[in-house]
């Protein structure tokens, strides 16, 4: 991963990171009811579907873009 | 209610909802509507099952730039919901058949709802993330130039093959020897700097839970998603009685000031995600 090597070892947080805060909460919290279509998706976990959605795009745009 | 379209939940109010909700743009450019029963408004916008039926919606959670959009798309209108009402925020992708199945589900969960607007009421949601501040980037400047620079990160998802020496089948016995000696007390400074830097987060929690009526933790997040190599020790949430606001941001600085192991990075107002577990708070 270069791309982790050239940033700093302390960066201060990339505007980038908002959407991953965002996406800690609306993922994970707020479960409050289950939905009639995510009933059925209840045994994959909503929250590792999107991460690794997350973790293999992060290198290619959001670090290559930190703006 | 055609046959093609589902609804899509954001938040469940007490009524009267407030005013203007329908002017709102939501997820997938739909309109926001309002649902009733039981003395409770859902907040919702029909959209194509083409989009949020169980595959495309399985397909669709993968793609970053459609999750981007549609969490943003989601958050904007639960917090215009939040920002003029007690309201108790709905996990993104929550969809139902049809408003009937709406009206079922605030009817039967009425009770828990009005717990849970109870607990939410006159609070507000404030993230607290706390970084390991112990300096990995000496490690690399160190190491033989055959080791990988990317490996100093440490980061849970390095992959296997970046491990130190693999690409040097030449390299001499006794550099290799130095490198792994050097290696191992560079994991074993680092081990400890990580579990110190754990205990103080431990510690910072704590602290900080004092000052909220409830607290929820959330697993650190990725290396690789934050783009910085400090290790993420804390990423929680705290319910924050609204006048007691400005305390716990005060709070959040001094311990940051406090402690030379942690970063501290105070984040909200969020609408309260974290603490809309309805099946939790009805004890």
């Amino acid at each position: 991963m270069t791309e982790v090597a050239s940033t700093p070892d302390y960066a201060p947080e990339p505007r980038t990171v908002a959407l991953i805060d965002l996406l800690d909460r609306v993922l994970a919290g707020g479960v409050v009811i289950s939905g009639d279509i995510t009933l059925s998706i209840e045994g994959v976990d909503l929250v590792h579907i999107s991460l690794r959605a997350l973790v293999t795009s992060a290198s290619t745009r959001m670090l290559a873009d930190p703006s | 209610m055609t046959e093609d379209m589902a609804v899509w939940l954001y938040a469940v109010t007490p009524e009267p909802a407030p005013a203007g909700l329908t002017e709102l743009t939501g997820v997938l450019g739909a309109p926001v509507r309002v649902v009733r029963a039981s003395g409770l408004a859902a907040v919702v916008s029909s959209v194509s099952r083409a989009e949020v039926g169980e595959e495309p919606l399985r397909r669709n959670l993968e793609d970053l730039d459609w999750l981007a959009a549609t969490a943003t798309g989601h958050d904007a209108v639960v917090g215009a919901v939040t920002s003029s009402a007690t309201a108790v925020p709905v996990r993104i992708a929550t969809v139902y058949h049809g408003d009937d199945r709406v009206r079922d589900v605030l009817t039967e969960h009425r009770t828990a709802f009005a717990a849970t607007v109870d607990l939410l009421a006159g609070r507000t949601e404030w993230g607290v993330k706390a970084y390991a501040a112990s300096n990995h980037s000496d490690e690399s400047a160190d190491v033989p130039g055959d080791a990988p620079a990317g490996t100093s990160g440490g980061a849970p998802g390095d992959v296997p093959g970046d491990a130190p020496g693999s690409g040097a089948p030449g390299g001499g016995q006794r550099s290799g020897t130095a490198y792994l000696l050097r290696r191992r007390a560079q994991l074993r400074a680092r081990e400890t700097a990580d579990h110190l830097a754990a205990r103080d987060a431990d510690r910072v929690h704590t602290e900080l839970g004092s000052l909220a009526v409830a607290v929820r933790r959330h697993p650190p997040q990725h290396s690789r998603l934050t783009g910085t190599r400090a290790n993420m020790v804390l990423n929680a949430a705290y319910l924050v009685d609204d006048a007691r606001a400005e305390h716990f941001a005060t709070a959040v600085t001094e311990l940051d000031a406090r402690g030379p192991l942690l970063h501290l990075y105070l984040t909200g107002p969020w609408p309260p995600y974290s603490f809309s577990r309805i099946a939790e708070v009805t004890t």
